[in-house]
């Protein structure tokens, strides 16, 4: 009855972690889940990556992936550092407060 | 079968908590969700045999972004911007453009299903040594230079960081 789990298993799965993603980021407001929001993202991209290197039985893919977690950390390390400048600024953390450059 | 339910049961865990992640109220649920969700990640990453890679994520997710994540949300007083407006006005257009990619990719896997058949799933032969050996031997041959330039990447992030959080910048 429960069939084997395949590639497309995980790709399926990878896509809509990923969409869920994307629904954070476009539509929450406070910006700290957005930030998680980008790391769900990321991780969907690792999903994909690892399922695609077990595929063809290299580990190219684990190495991208690893890479990808560096460029993750960072980006996370000097989003919130860049978040608590702005909080220390305007008082905020709500992404649509934040209209400075809006004309 | 084993290895089918724990994949229903890690891919609930991802996705649910995915879900959550980007509905709770306070940012601090949403912060104990995404844990949850970076978990069922990490599942599915010891069920397709990458065992680094779930070290990796327990250890640098969960233990390193996740406690800097719980930390500036401690140091960021939210409280009053949980009392608030969650979504922004055009939710409905974001919702809508997601649910439109969704079909798009749901209808391509369907059509190329076949091409995820050409190559057979290559067994794991029992002389070869273990996947973190495997990558490590990989990852300081082959992509020797990108890993150097990760460590620039991250030794920017540091400086980076120390600025933005500076008093006066």
């Amino acid at each position: 009855m429960l069939h084997p789990i395949t590639t497309v298993h995980y790709l399926v799965l990878s896509a809509a972690l990923l969409l869920i993603g994307t629904i954070g980021v476009l539509a929450r407001r406070n910006i700290v889940v957005i930030l998680m929001s980008l790391e769900l993202i990321l991780n969907a991209v690792n999903i994909n990556l690892i399922a695609f290197s077990r595929h063809f039985g290299s580990v190219n893919g684990q190495i991208f992936a690893i890479f990808v977690i560096t460029v993750a950390v960072a980006e996370a390390a000097v989003g919130l550092g860049i978040l608590i400048a702005l909080f220390r600024n305007k008082e905020t953390v709500l992404a649509d407060e934040v209209d400075l450059l809006k004309w | 079968m084993a290895d089918t339910i724990f994949f229903y049961v890690f891919a609930l865990l991802t996705l649910g908590g995915g879900v959550l992640t980007i509905t709770r109220k306070s940012a601090v649920h949403s912060a104990i969700w995404l844990i949850v969700s970076l978990l069922g990640v990490a599942g599915l990453y010891l069920l397709q045999k990458a065992e680094f890679l779930f070290a990796v994520q327990i250890v640098l997710y969960i233990g390193g972004i996740m406690v800097l994540f719980l930390f500036v949300i401690m140091l960021v007083n939210l409280d009053q911007a949980a009392g608030q407006r969650q979504f922004n006005k055009q939710w409905w257009l974001a919702l809508a453009c997601v649910l439109v990619v969704g079909a798009e990719v749901i209808y391509f896997l369907n059509r190329g299903a076949g091409a995820f058949r050409l190559p057979p799933p290559a067994a794991p032969s029992q002389v070869a040594p273990g996947n973190t050996e495997r990558l490590a031997d990989v990852l300081f041959s082959e992509y020797l230079l990108p890993f150097e330039i990760a460590s620039v990447l991250l030794l920017v992030a540091v400086v980076g960081s120390v600025i933005m959080a500076k008093k006066r910048i």
